[in-house]
């Protein structure tokens, strides 16, 4: 008798990935299908794909998507969201997206407590446009808009947005996940399980941050990419729960 | 315990992450081509598979199937 | 039905609810805070109804056209500077087909300006202002009553055209106490099929506007570009008052045409033979009614509070078939019916 260890899960398009060998997106992708296919869900999930590398999203998920204007994500998931409060909705998105021209939409969407999800995709780099700084870009790190490496008083510091945005108390539940490793990948995929049951259940904000490889900005092999975020990157967005308030949220849901 | 896998190796794109991530060493690199002009990855039979499934989780592409039997 | 006295800019809020607007985003500006603080305040007791207090412009308009999708009526409101922060959003609502009203209450600009009444975002409403081959309808109310009227009408072209539109008024009208009877709204005609809320258990669909095939991308501006030539055919609206026996017609919209027409109830008392042609939509502009109109009068002045937008359409409009003087003021500096009968005459005296 033979057992189907792992196949394509049902909401990820057969189309293939425009994305490059090797990078995380692909690989988000997968268990973001994969957590919709077990909480059977495709049928009420609508996805907001942000500007960069996952623009084209709506190729692969096979659920209702729209298209947001550079890091306007939030903005729009939240009055989806608001609009169709039985629905799941999740924004997708990368550093620019999330972090610099989107600052304030992620930020907002969090503070009010939407009840919405957001995958947020970490390679300390803008890969769409070929490699320049992102706001996660670690200090000395040598990208095309920092030949010379970041530099503290030229560039600023790294953005830690797991950090920055566990402390707003809109947010219900954010972890921060790497895709490295069979090991990490299931770990972040219970996470962005978990982040969907967090939002089904009506409990609030829920970010998931994800270190995820780019190879070909990174001028590394996929396997060497997956050692630099556990070597170096991790260092700087150490993995781990930053806020987890289901339990409190699901007590005052009960008490009602 | 047995497995095998199945690669479509028309969407391969040559990452080696399953190479790297094979507890097993079953799956290494070919010299054929796809339509995409990676060179896919392959299977060596004498080294055998176990059905854990790690290469499919790593890879990007969804290009492995795994079944146990 | 009663009339009520309402002023402008709440005139506007309620002719939207009762339209059926279900979500509002905006951040505030003035001189438009009252419309927010009106669908702040009503929108919640309309079923199903949503306010939410943008942090920006710029997230409002990104949520209106999320609502817009979810399949709700949608409204967002902002004044000059911020319109021109919610450009990208509204040519990504065209480029998506995504219908929403949005209301421009026009203050003094360019840059942070004042929050005088002014008309100097004409350009900015008809030519774009955002990026790429789109059109917005624009309207054009020059009364309490039209505020009403028009925003329950730009509800249903924006439907009917899976389009933004815009209700361009200014502080004056956002401020003022009219007398408004708030007709009953058409029933909402907007088929599910374009409204995205999931896939059920059918083929999933998605609201893009990117294209990145030029082919493709062609084929849909020219899509886009017949759907505007119907709108152009099919939608001018204009007032035309007291043009029958006149020898010059000032062309004016909104609050200019107001204070038209008072320079001109005087003026007529005097004598002279001085009309209006009043456009009320400025895109699509009533070209051929205004070019028709030249036949019969050979002398137009356009009087704008700008330094001269609407002048280009009269002149492309009436194409060299008459003559076409202009008096404009800018900034905030809104002069009286007495002073422009001043001006008016003036000009009319060198007609010969």
């Amino acid at each position: 008798m033979v057992k189907t260890v792992f196949k394509r899960p049902r909401s990820l398009k057969e189309n293939v990935f425009h994305y490059c060998p090797g990078c995380g997106h692909s690989i988000a992708h997968r268990i973001i299908a994969e957590v919709i296919d077990e909480l059977d869900i495709r049928g009420i999930t609508i996805g907001v794909p942000p500007a960069g590398c996952a623009v084209l999203a709506y190729n692969y998920f096979d659920v209702d998507m729209i298209e947001a204007l550079h890091g306007r994500g939030p903005a729009m998931a939240s009055a989806i969201k608001r609009s169709l409060p039985d629905r799941v909705v999740f924004s997708y998105q990368g550093d620019g997206d999330l972090a610099a021209i989107g600052i304030a939409e992620s930020f907002h969407a969090a503070n009010r407590g939407e009840n919405i999800t957001i995958i947020f995709i970490n390679n300390a780099v803008y890969g769409m446009t070929g490699g320049q700084m992102a706001p996660t870009t670690m200090l000395e790190q040598k990208t095309t808009t920092s030949p010379a490496g970041r530099h503290r008083t030229l560039d600023g510091y790294p953005v830690k947005v797991s950090e920055i945005f566990s402390q707003l108390e809109g947010v219900t539940y954010l972890e921060r996940c790497m895709v490295n490793s069979p090991l990490n990948i299931n770990k972040t995929k219970k996470a962005i399980k978990k982040a969907f049951q967090c939002q089904l259940d009506g409990f609030g904000f829920s970010l998931i941050e994800i270190l995820s490889p780019c190879p070909t900005n990174w001028k590394m092999t996929a396997f060497n990419s997956c050692k630099w975020i556990d070597e170096v990157m991790s260092k700087t967005f150490p993995p781990g729960v930053y806020k987890d308030n289901i339990a409190a949220a699901k007590k005052s849901a009960e008490g009602r | 315990m047995k497995g095998y896998i199945v690669i479509n190796k028309e969407i391969c794109k040559e990452c080696l992450l399953c190479i790297n991530f094979c507890p097993k060493g079953h799956i290494v690199t070919t010299t054929e081509y796809n339509a995409l002009s990676y060179h896919p990855v392959g299977i060596d039979e004498t080294k055998e598979c176990n059905g854990c499934g790690i290469c499919a989780t790593m890879c990007p592409e969804v290009a492995i199937e795994v079944y146990r039997e | 039905m009663n009339k009520v006295l309402m002023s402008g800019n709440h005139v506007i809020g309620e002719a939207a609810i009762r339209a059926g607007c279900r979500f509002y985003a905006g951040y505030p500006i003035t001189p438009q805070n009252e419309l927010t603080e009106y669908m702040a305040e009503h929108i919640r007791h309309a079923e199903g109804g949503i306010f939410i207090q943008s942090e920006s412009e710029v997230a409002a308009i990104n949520m209106i056209a999320g609502a817009s999708a979810a399949g709700l009526r949608v409204m967002t409101s902002s004044s000059s500077p911020g319109i021109s922060l919610k450009q990208e959003g509204i040519s990504s609502m065209a480029a998506c087909e995504l219908p929403g009203v949005i209301v421009n209450i026009m203050r003094g600009g360019p840059g942070l300006g004042n929050i005088r009444p002014s008309q100097g975002d004409y350009f900015q409403a008809t030519r774009g202002g955002g990026h790429g081959d789109y059109r917005t309808i624009v309207l054009a109310p020059a009364s309490g009553q039209e505020l009403s009227d028009l925003t329950m009408e730009g509800f249903d072209l924006a439907d009917k055209y899976r389009n933004p539109v815009m209700i361009l008024a200014d502080g004056m009208m956002g401020q003022m106490m009219e007398p408004v009877l708030f007709k009953k709204p058409k029933p909402r005609k907007y088929s599910e099929k374009f409204m995205l809320r999931g896939a059920g258990t059918g083929k999933s669909k998605f609201i893009h506007g990117l294209i990145l095939d030029p082919i493709d991308m062609e084929e849909h501006n020219w899509k886009l570009a017949r759907k505007y030539e119907v709108i152009t055919q099919k939608e001018p609206r204009f007032e035309e008052h007291k043009i029958e026996d006149a020898k010059m017609v000032i062309v004016a919209y909104g609050t200019a045409a107001r204070i038209a027409k008072g320079a001109i109830k005087r003026l007529r008392a005097q004598g002279v033979k001085v009309g209006l042609f009043r456009p009320v939509t400025l895109w699509p502009f009533p070209e051929l009614r205004l070019r028709s109109l030249s036949e019969i009068v050979k002398h137009y002045l356009v009087f704008e509070m700008s330094t001269g937008q609407m002048l280009e359409d009269v002149r492309l409009s009436l194409q060299g078939y008459a003559d076409i003087k202009f008096h404009g003021r800018p900034g905030g500096a809104v002069p009286t019916p007495a002073e422009l009968a001043n001006v008016i005459a003036k000009f009319y005296e060198k007609i010969d």
